[in-house]
């Protein structure tokens, strides 16, 4: 077992979507939240193979996407400023902020290095002592995890000069908030099989108990999806709503409690301000008060004022409102070369994943 | 960005690193997120961690279910 090639099995998806069809009576929508899902959907093909009453739409699922654009422009007003260095993931650097994007900065001259891990960014603080180093802490709690442990590594080690501008975001807060606007009718959600790694399934439980919607927690081979679309539709059927693991080999119904441990003792749970969402409560986290030092907060730097790109509607395709090619910009002048919103940049957003694989 | 990939185990180091063998490329991880892990054990590696143990009786499940059933 490689735990890849084996869930790619053709006679056995085959099974399933014979299965899938024979018991799927009802028109449903499912929602995936997680951009990683957005994409191995597309690349399988599965949109295409699935009867037509089963809708799937993808949600605001990609960390790059609901960014503010806010942080954008604070992380390229730290980048002009002397002596520091920015370090993010290479998602981040082509995002559009109100003027400018940290790939133009760089060309301008600017220190900024893509970075694999956020043990990276940490080395580049150990060899520049000289310098200010400034990580873009951009995930969802799949990564979240590991900038808490750079911050807990860097106190330990005194390593002074790294801070973290921290974007990190909640997932099942921002699940609730789309049910709550009622814009999108969902009947179940594909949840997030790597956010689930480290937070478990018991956070979805409000979900099906509360909103009676149906979760499954999704692996992300082509077995995977299919077999979790059909325990949701078996849910739905039935009328016997609850909260599954489909990917069972990795998630845990309590997560990760060594992840959560640090999670909890570096940040604190704040409201949060998802791009094309708005406010969410308690949907972000913050560096708590005695790691401030590892805080880029503690630098004042001079932010311009924010300007979104006029007809962007990343912000109805992240909850789910539209597809991409009801954007007027989508594919015209707004496309994975020259891209003007968040969700055509990233490789997981979904106008990008539409425009790819359509 | 949520991507993570399953690598085996190769060799666990003093400082709670490890050696993990993903499609026969070998990439050092931190194990701070799993330490317990032991060698000859699969995890799911994302950004330079390894975040998670992958269960090998539970990975099996999908094909029991499967392989045996009769449209």
């Amino acid at each position: 077992m490689k735990y890849v090639d084996e869930y790619r099995n053709k006679e056995i998806a085959q099974k399933i979507l014979r299965q899938i069809k024979s018991i799927s009576k009802k028109k449903i929508n499912l929602m995936e939240v997680c951009g990683t899902h957005t994409v191995a959907i597309f690349r399988n093909g599965i949109r295409e193979i699935l009867p037509s009453n089963i809708n799937l739409i993808s949600g605001p699922g990609c960390p790059v996407c609901v960014t503010p654009i806010s942080y954008i422009d604070e992380i390229i007003a730290l980048s002009r400023e002397e002596g520091f260095i920015i370090t993010t993931f290479g998602d981040m650097i082509r995002v559009p902020g109100s003027t400018s994007s940290l790939e133009k900065k760089k060309a301008d001259g600017a220190d900024i290095r893509v970075v694999y891990s956020t043990l990276d960014a940490l080395n580049i603080a150990l060899n520049n002592p000289a310098k200010k180093i400034v990580f873009m802490g951009v995930g969802f709690e799949t990564t979240s995890p590991t900038i808490a442990s750079v911050i807990l590594k860097a106190k330990e080690e005194k390593i002074n000069n790294f801070s973290v501008l921290c974007v990190a975001k909640i997932m099942p807060p921002a699940m609730k908030s789309l049910l709550d606007a009622e814009e999108v009718n969902i009947d179940g959600f594909i949840c997030p099989g790597h956010v689930s790694a480290i937070i478990g399934s018991n956070p979805y439980n409000f979900i099906a108990s509360k909103y009676k919607i149906a979760c499954v927690v999704c692996g992300f081979e082509p077995l995977d999806i299919l077999q979790s679309i059909y325990m949701l539709v078996k849910q739905i059927e039935e009328g016997e709503v609850k909260v599954e693991i489909q990917y069972k080999r990795v998630v845990k119904p309590e997560g990760n409690k060594i992840a959560l441990e640090k999670l909890n003792k570096v940040f604190k749970i704040v409201d949060s301000n998802w791009r094309g969402i708005g406010n969410i409560p308690k949907s972000g986290l913050e560096i708590r008060n005695e790691y401030n030092q590892f805080n880029s907060r503690k630098f004042k730097v001079k932010i311009e004022e924010t300007k979104e790109f006029a007809g962007c509607r990343c912000g109805e395709v992240l909850r789910g409102i539209i597809i991409p090619p009801e954007c007027p910009l989508f594919g015209k002048i707004c496309t994975p070369e020259d891209p003007k919103g968040a969700c055509m940049v990233s490789s997981e957003g979904t106008c990008s994943a539409y425009y790819k694989y359509n | 960005m949520c991507l993570a990939i399953p690598g085996k185990v190769k060799k666990i180091f003093d400082d709670h690193t490890a050696e993990i063998e993903i499609g026969g490329i070998v990439k050092n991880a931190s194990l701070d997120l799993i330490p317990q892990v032991t060698v000859g054990d699969y995890v799911l590696l994302h950004a330079g961690f390894a975040i998670e143990v992958i269960d090998q009786e539970k990975a099996l499940e999908i094909f029991r279910a499967w392989e045996g059933k009769l449209d």
